[in-house]
């Protein structure tokens, strides 16, 4: 009978815990594997500017001069061809996602030898290979 | 009766997808829709002269969001086809299961949808209950859920290792398991049954005619399916289309369920005999020529023209997707139905607007 072969998956699942998670409450957590956030290592870069000419999303710009790298966070689509190009190895993707961003002004992040700065976003300059939006 | 004309779209309850009809109707009875499509032009095609035809791929796959990795999976072969790149045999059971898997996801997300689009709200959310753990498994094996990112020219970017193979064949047992529950209750309930059996009769003359594709072409009894072209692995695996005759709604249900527990059938041959080896070949320099690649997707056969003229951009880049090509037939089911039945026979087709429209 075909309705209770509804009832019975209904009856299957109605006493069971729920399969949705209580999002706020636990985040989710990313299976190992996922592509989530890029994270730069600038102990080993040597701005070759190799990612920055490679990334479809146009979203690293490198400047050889200066020794900077932008990662702009809301342009990167996390597909990890710049970790593939990097001669140094400077790239690896994290598993967990990006956080949420409110404003678009803090979506450059610069990195300096040692130490990561969140700031204003800073113009392409000199030697940088691409262009921001 | 006067005619009347009621809009319908594009942010409509049951569309997941903009599109708008105007629906001229004579009392309930729609006697002609008008559709106008263009809501969400991206102009990728465009920008295949901008981008590397390396980077492309990325564009490629992001013309829609179910068919995600088949879209990056035709333009890749399309691509090799051009610069004669010979793909290691892993990387082409690698695609294959990859193809499969969005298949069910595809499959399953559209049962659903179905499911809400006639109210029967639980089953929808049983659906996608199954659903969420193939995206699991997408997730876990190629680092993305709906954009899968592993697809280059000239193989495959990541690797399933044997304990991930393992796994994928446990769990495809419980998904087949669960999936047969659910489609019991497509197949049988007495509710589903009334408001998909006998509506939008499309006989096997008229689909061919007016050019469709996929699940609503095999429906109404044509048995063509562009995985019998033997792309990918599907040289070794042979698969025969499901085809229903009657050409209704539920013939176009029935045919989605059925490909549910082949797509499990052909990953799990496709995992039994994947080749060891390399996942990828290294290809260099810039592609010339001209090809036409057709694959098939999960609402139906998709078709790819690339030209390249020998530079790293590629001149002209088309693509012809399944939604276009089933949109004369959902304009043709729609004459004369009830204006209640719309939803159901605008989803029957599986429209994917962002992909027609690119
Ligand atoms: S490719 Fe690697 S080494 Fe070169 S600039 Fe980018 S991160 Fe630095
Ligand atoms: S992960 Fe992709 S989009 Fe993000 S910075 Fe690297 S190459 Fe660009």
């Amino acid at each position: 009978m075909a309705f209770f072969q509804m009832t019975s998956l209904v009856m299957k699942w109605i006493f069971r815990k729920p399969v949705t998670s209580r999002y706020p409450f636990e985040p989710r957590v990313p299976l190992a594997g996922s592509r989530g956030k890029l994270v730069f290592t600038d102990g080993n870069c040597v701005y070759c500017t190799a990612c920055a000419k490679k990334c479809p999303a146009n979203a690293l710009i490198v400047s050889r001069d200066k020794k900077t790298m932008e990662i702009d966070r809301l342009r990167c689509i996390s597909c990890g061809y710049c970790v593939d190009v990097c001669p140094k190895k400077s790239f690896s993707l994290g598993e967990a996602h990006s956080s949420p961003v409110t404003t678009k002004s803090s979506e450059l992040q610069i990195h300096k030898s040692g130490n990561e700065e969140t700031g204003a976003p800073k113009a392409a300059e000199g030697n940088s290979t691409s262009a921001p939006k | 009766m006067a005619r009347t004309i009621i809009p319908f779209g594009p942010q409509h309850p049951v569309l997941p997808e903009p599109v708008h009809l105007d629906l001229v109707v004579e009392d309930e009875k729609v006697v002609e829709a008008r559709p106008s499509i263009g809501f969400i032009h991206r102009g990728l095609e465009k920008l295949a002269e901008k981008k590397d035809y390396v980077e492309f791929v990325y564009v490629a796959e992001r013309i829609c969001g179910i068919c995600s990795f088949i879209h990056g999976q035709s333009y890749c072969q399309a691509i090799e086809t051009i610069m004669n790149v010979t793909v290691p045999p892993r990387a082409l059971y690698l695609r294959t299961v990859w193809g499969e898997l969005s298949r069910i996801h595809s499959h399953l997300l559209w049962l659903g949808l179905l499911a809400d689009a006639m109210g029967f709200e639980s089953l929808f959310m049983h659906s996608w209950r199954v659903r969420e753990r193939v995206l699991n498994i997408i997730e876990a094996t190629t680092g993305g859920r709906v954009i899968f990112g592993s697809c280059k020219i000239g193989g495959v970017r990541r690797d399933i290792d044997p304990a991930m193979i393992t796994h994928i064949q446990s769990e495809m047992k419980t998904i087949e398991k669960e999936m047969r529950e659910i489609t019991t209750v497509f197949m049988n309930d007495r509710s589903v049954k009334s408001r998909l059996c006998g509506v939008g009769v499309l006989t096997k003359q008229e689909a061919y005619e007016l050019g469709c594709v996929g699940p609503m072409l095999r429906a109404s009894g044509v048995a063509q399916d562009m995985r019998k072209l033997g792309y990918a692995a599907y040289k070794d695996i042979p698969v025969e289309p499901i085809t229903r005759t009657e050409g209704d709604s539920y013939a176009r249900c029935a045919v989605r369920s059925e490909e549910l527990f082949q797509s499990v059938d052909i990953i799990r041959q496709a995992l039994e005999r994947i080749p060891d080896g390399e996942i990828a070949v290294k290809v260099t320099g810039n592609p010339n020529g001209e090809t036409i690649m057709r694959t098939e997707q999960p609402r139906g056969e998709v078709a790819y023209c690339v030209k390249a003229t020998g530079s790293k951009n590629l001149q002209r880049f088309r693509v012809r997707t399944p939604t276009f090509a089933n949109l004369p037939a959902m304009l043709k089911v729609l004459q004369g139905c009830d204006l209640a039945d719309v939803p159901v026979l605008v989803l029957t087709i599986d429209p994917c607007i962002s992909c027609t429209e690119r």
